[in-house]
């Protein structure tokens, strides 16, 4: 593939477009992780007693735990997780009551990675929530979703404005014994999205999150919760990036939907932290758990992905079909290159009747990457006629590369309707021939090929999401082939 | 005006010699056949003109209107006006036909510092081309040959053809694998598409295909040489003798015989 080669190689010199650091004061705690340190973040926080004691159970906890999962087709050294930070927030004099009063600097960092974070944005028709390393720092149109009784703010803010709903709901999908990353994250995290939405409203806007690690040698735990009442509907996506660095930082999120009757919530990620260099040096480790629990009758969830960034990524957004006639999705493309790791997947519950799932998988292995589809679908006795259609397609570019596929099915009762289908197919000399012989040079037709491959993906992205995730998987196929 | 002259060419595959001194000369507005039996390196000449990866050129030269093609690289000759219709067309899941044909037209346009066509500019262009190989919507907005029958595909490169309009078309086997229908579509759309400044060579194992089109000069080739040119007459006389009788009357190189 000698012609392919050389230009892929030529985008392979395009560096990651947000590695930069932006020098901005910080207020940082000390290293390490003890019970005074969550007392130290839950203060920092003004948090209810009822918070702080939610952490330091999940903290014993976790101290019972032996260690990370070990099941996940991932390898990285051990961490050391007294050697991090856990709570960096940009220093802010005092909190800022509009974006005016936010501090230029961060204004600048969030322009840089195109964030719509003003106003005048309006026209984006996207809300968003932007965190910065621990802390939330701005969230727009605020009051415009509260006219409609939709309630959209940092998770800090969730816990001093609306305690009885955060008690409510803050681990109830995810529970902090759900396993070591949840465990950690619920004693430490600092900030994150939560969201409400009341009874028959459907969100007339798209509502997003950015999150920034920005910090050294911090570890960033935020979490999300979203809250569809009866009848109401919503659509969020969330994007990621981090400066490049040298060393591995850590990312542990945990985010919880709950959709009740009738319900409907739209979950998109475009996951792009930092990789690491292309000899696998440097890069984020995405541990995340994500789960949604379609709660009530009629009521879904789905959850869209592109995971393009992190040196490892091990990730499982799941949905418990609860409900009667409930159904989850699960849509990915998850593309590994130079030495990046990701075993991500989706986990179906079906409990209640009449119950669907859908999960189409796209990994796209390059470089010497490396990708695992791992899913987990499960029919319980109660379940009558659940269906669950699964599709897992591989592609593989170049021959040091691999991809693996785990699919789990359980089935205890006997009216399900399974299918699965899976592929692997590695991107041919002949069709990039193909394409250079129509014109075409053969970095467009790579790219061309690996978002035909993605198409079934993309398509479940909201408009401008879809745009991003296409640009993504060119800038992110560097040297993808050799 | 001379569009491609091929010198003495020697290409290696894999270490192989296959073709031992090809010569060549096609001039605008003409249309050239070459006939040969399996294995004579027919399909090797068609990817060396294309630029295909893997085929070293060891001797000789090729000019493409002067100029010298090998060093270019296969996307350019495409946009310089060489147009390959592949033998096996190939599927490109996902990747809509129209997508595929206007990311490549457009391509070649900008080379040639013409403005990108827009969605709806492209739409009224092609169909146009459309009806010159009875192309429907239906195969234009499928993904690039993906499941599309043999017949469907090879109408498929000769639409290609049409929407990219090159100067020299270089066509291999097209009529293989097609049944009479479908055969006389595809070369309806390739007698459509002659012209005073385009120049066709047709790769070809059989000569039914020439009864649909004619040539003006049809060529033998024989374990990697031309050994015969002649008229459209010798293609008949090759269908009836088979292409025994040449290898008899040539000069066979020992290496061809191992």
């Amino acid at each position: 593939m000698n012609a392919a080669n050389s230009s892929i190689r030529e985008l392979a010199n395009k560096e990651y477009k947000y590695g930069f650091v932006t020098e901005i004061e910080t207020d940082t705690i000390p290293r390490g992780l003890n019970e005074d340190i969550i007392r130290l973040i839950s203060e920092k926080k003004h948090e209810p007693e009822f918070m702080l004691q939610w952490r330091l159970k999940a903290f014993r906890h976790w101290l019972t735990l032996e260690g990370e999962p070990t099941w996940a087709n991932v390898h990285y050294p051990p961490i050391d997780y007294q050697a991090l930070y856990y709570y960096s927030a940009p220093k802010l004099k005092n909190k800022p009551k509009s974006l005016d009063e936010v501090d230029p600097q961060l204004l600048e960092t969030y322009e840089k990675l195109g964030i719509p974070l003003r106003e005048r944005e309006l026209l984006a028709g996207v809300a968003v929530d932007a965190v910065f390393d621990s802390i939330s720092v701005a969230t727009t149109f605020k009051d415009k979703l509260a006219e409609l009784g939709i309630i959209f703010c940092s998770f800090s803010d969730a816990v001093q404005n609306h305690p009885d709903l955060v008690k409510k709901y803050l681990g109830s999908v995810v529970p902090h014994t759900d396993n070591f990353f949840a465990a950690l994250n619920s004693a430490v995290f600092s900030d994150g999205s939560f969201c409400y939405i009341p009874k028959g409203v459907r969100c007339p806007m798209e509502l997003s999150t950015y999150f920034r690690i920005n910090a050294a040698s911090t570890g960033q735990f935020e979490r999300t919760l979203i809250v569809a009442e009866e009848g109401s509907q919503v659509s969020y996506l969330e994007g990621c990036t981090a400066p490049m660095r040298d060393e591995n930082q850590l990312h542990a999120a945990v985010v919880e939907l709950i959709a009740m009757d009738n319900a409907k919530i739209k979950y998109s990620t475009v996951q792009n932290w930092y990789p690491g260099d292309k000899n696998g040096k440097g890069g984020i480790y995405n541990f995340v758990t994500k789960r949604g629990l379609c709660k009530g009758v009629n009521s879904k969830i789905s959850w869209t992905q592109v995971e393009t960034g992190s040196a490892i990524t091990w990730k499982y957004p799941g949905c418990i079909l609860q409900g009667d006639n409930s159904i989850g999705e699960f849509y990915s493309v998850a593309l590994t290159n130079n030495y990046q790791q990701a075993d991500t997947g989706t986990k179906m519950i079906h409990i209640g009747k009449n119950t669907r799932s859908t999960i189409v998988s796209k990994g796209i292995s390059a470089g010497r990457g490396q990708n695992t589809y791992r899913g987990m679908v499960k029919i319980m006795k109660r379940a009558d006629n659940a269906r669950n259609y699964s599709r897992c397609d591989s592609l593989l570019l170049g021959d040091k590369c691999s991809a693996h596929t785990f699919p789990y099915i359980e089935v205890k009762n006997p009216t399900a309707q399974m299918e699965h289908e899976a592929s692997t197919s590695k991107i041919g000399e002949d069709q990039i021939f193909y394409c250079q012989q129509r014109g075409i040079s053969s970095e467009a037709a790579v790219s061309m090929i690996v978002n035909g491959f993605c198409k079934e993906v993309f398509r479940e992205l909201p408009m401008e999401f879809a745009v991003e995730a296409q640009k993504l998987l060119g800038v992110s196929l560097e040297g993808s082939v050799g | 005006m001379r569009m491609l002259e091929i010198k003495n060419l020697h290409v290696k595959v894999e270490n192989n010699e296959i073709l031992h001194g090809v010569n060549l000369k096609v001039n605008a507005g003409e249309v050239h056949a070459i006939m040969g039996p399996n294995g004579s390196g027919k399909s090797t000449l068609a990817k060396v003109l294309a630029g295909r990866d893997g085929y070293v050129v060891t001797e000789g030269e090729i000019l493409y209107e002067g100029k010298n093609l090998l060093p270019m690289l296969p996307e350019d000759r495409a946009r310089e006006g060489i147009f390959l219709g592949f033998q096996y067309p190939v599927e490109i899941p996902g990747v809509s036909n129209m997508y595929f044909l206007k990311t490549a037209l457009n391509s070649i346009r900008t080379y040639r510092g013409l403005d990108e066509l827009d969605a709806m500019d492209f739409l009224a262009y092609i169909k146009e081309k459309m009806k010159i190989v009875d192309m429907d919507d239906g195969l234009i907005n499928r993904a690039v040959n993906e499941g599309f029958s043999g017949g469907e595909k090879k109408r498929n490169e000769i639409f290609q053809m049409a929407v990219l309009e090159p100067k020299l078309a270089i066509l291999d086997e097209t009529d293989s694998g097609l049944d009479i229908d479908a055969l006389r579509i595809v070369a309806q759309g390739i007698n459509a598409l002659r012209s005073e400044d385009r120049a066709t060579v047709l790769v070809t194992h059989y000569q039914r295909l020439l009864n649909y089109i004619v040539p003006d000069t049809v060529h033998v080739l024989l374990d990697g040489r031309i050994v015969k040119s002649g008229s459209k007459e010798m293609a008949l006389e090759l269908e009836d003798k088979g292409y025994g009788w040449l290898e008899e009357e040539t000069l066979v190189r020992p290496e061809a015989n191992s």
